[in-house]
């Protein structure tokens, strides 16, 4: 086992990581007033960038072919029905995972 | 720290605890098997923190790929997070000393929390968001290095569990949608991410995806902040 390389990659993974979590910050974050259009981006990205998350997260589902995407289809409706039902994050989020956990295992194999 | 925060925030991040842990296990599970110990896990959770790019440096480190071949991997999966920065830069600057801890461990799902969460009065908005990130970060490190030391030994069969960002992203969602004020900028995030999906495919939609409702939420920026004055933000 080459330690060395293994830091190296490492230290580059976690360096490169951080760069692009502080990218904004370091072109627009350094003047003292935050602009309006930066501001107005920032309230209205993240309920965007939150739709974009879901399709991130189902975009390996195959519709056309078996099983086309049931399981995850079956587990969002069932998240999205208990969720405006009952209205508890953890409950819905924990419903909808062990559902999806036991169709892929019993349903979909 | 008050005890008030510690609860808020443990609440909060309650939702992904499960997923964190067992993706963290999973992933020290991983890297067990390719002959790495525990503390080589605990260091990744610790330095690095971002899921998908360590399961991406488990195969990397096997293949014994070259350092730019890492740079280059490393920046094609972590290049959304430029995006996360945008939504959040008033509210980090005001942080203080947290500042830096706080762009540190800006991942998808801190991210998603952060930004989703309404902070009561009574709660030092400060000190929970830190405290959000930050437990967000020890589940995670906990996952990496429980599974570092189990390795072949762990008894679970988590496959599926990741299914839990899903399951948060959407409730997210939901939530988000009752303001009429996010209706639009959700409708402009999931056509770029359908338009791309079709068209580049699963592996490389994300960044044009982004690119786009950046530019859209600029195009529609009189709808989107009409409806927002009517809502009195």
């Amino acid at each position: 086992m080459n330690h060395t390389y293994t830091v190296a990659v490492m230290v580059v993974i976690a360096l490169i990581t951080l760069a692009t979590r502080a990218f904004p910050f370091i072109v627009l974050g350094s003047k003292r007033e935050v602009s309006e259009r930066v501001l107005y981006i920032g309230r209205v990205l993240p309920p965007a960038v939150i739709a974009v998350l879901v399709v991130y997260c189902l975009r390996n589902i195959t519709p056309l072919t078996a099983p086309h995407g049931l399981p995850e289809l079956i587990s969002v409706g069932l998240i999205v029905a208990l969720h405006l039902w009952k209205k508890n994050t953890i409950l819905s989020v924990l419903s909808g995972t062990v559902c999806y956990m036991i169709l892929i295992r019993t349903l979909f194999v | 720290m008050r005890k008030k925060e510690v609860r808020f925030a443990l609440e909060k991040t309650s939702p992904i605890a499960f997923g964190f842990v067992f993706l963290g296990i999973a992933f020290g599970v991983l890297m067990n098997e390719a002959g790495y110990n525990f503390l080589w896990s605990l260091l990744a959770g610790v330095f690095i923190y971002a899921g998908s790019m360590q399961f991406v440096m488990v195969s990397l480190l096997a293949a014994g790929a070259p350092i730019y071949t890492v740079a280059i991997m490393t920046l094609l999966v972590n290049s959304r997070h430029i995006f996360y920065g945008l939504g959040l830069i008033d509210q980090f600057k005001k942080m203080g000393k947290k500042y830096p801890y706080m762009i540190f461990s800006l991942t998808d799902e801190t991210f998603s929390i952060l930004t989703a969460t309404e902070y009561p009065q009574e709660i030092d908005k400060n000190k929970a968001s830190f405290l959000i990130s930050l437990i967000c970060q020890i589940y995670w490190v906990v996952g990496c290095t429980v599974g570092g030391l189990l390795g072949p030994l762990f008894p679970f069969d988590a496959k599926g569990i990741d299914f839990s960002m899903t399951a948060l992203f959407v409730v997210l969602l939901i939530n988000g949608l009752k303001k009429k004020s996010a209706h639009i900028p959700a409708l402009i995030g999931a056509f770029s991410s359908l338009i791309f999906l079709i068209i580049l495919g699963p592996d490389r939609f994300l960044l044009p995806t982004l690119t786009l409702t950046v530019v859209l939420l600029e195009v529609f920026k009189k709808p989107i902040t009409s409806r927002e004055e009517e809502a009195g933000i």
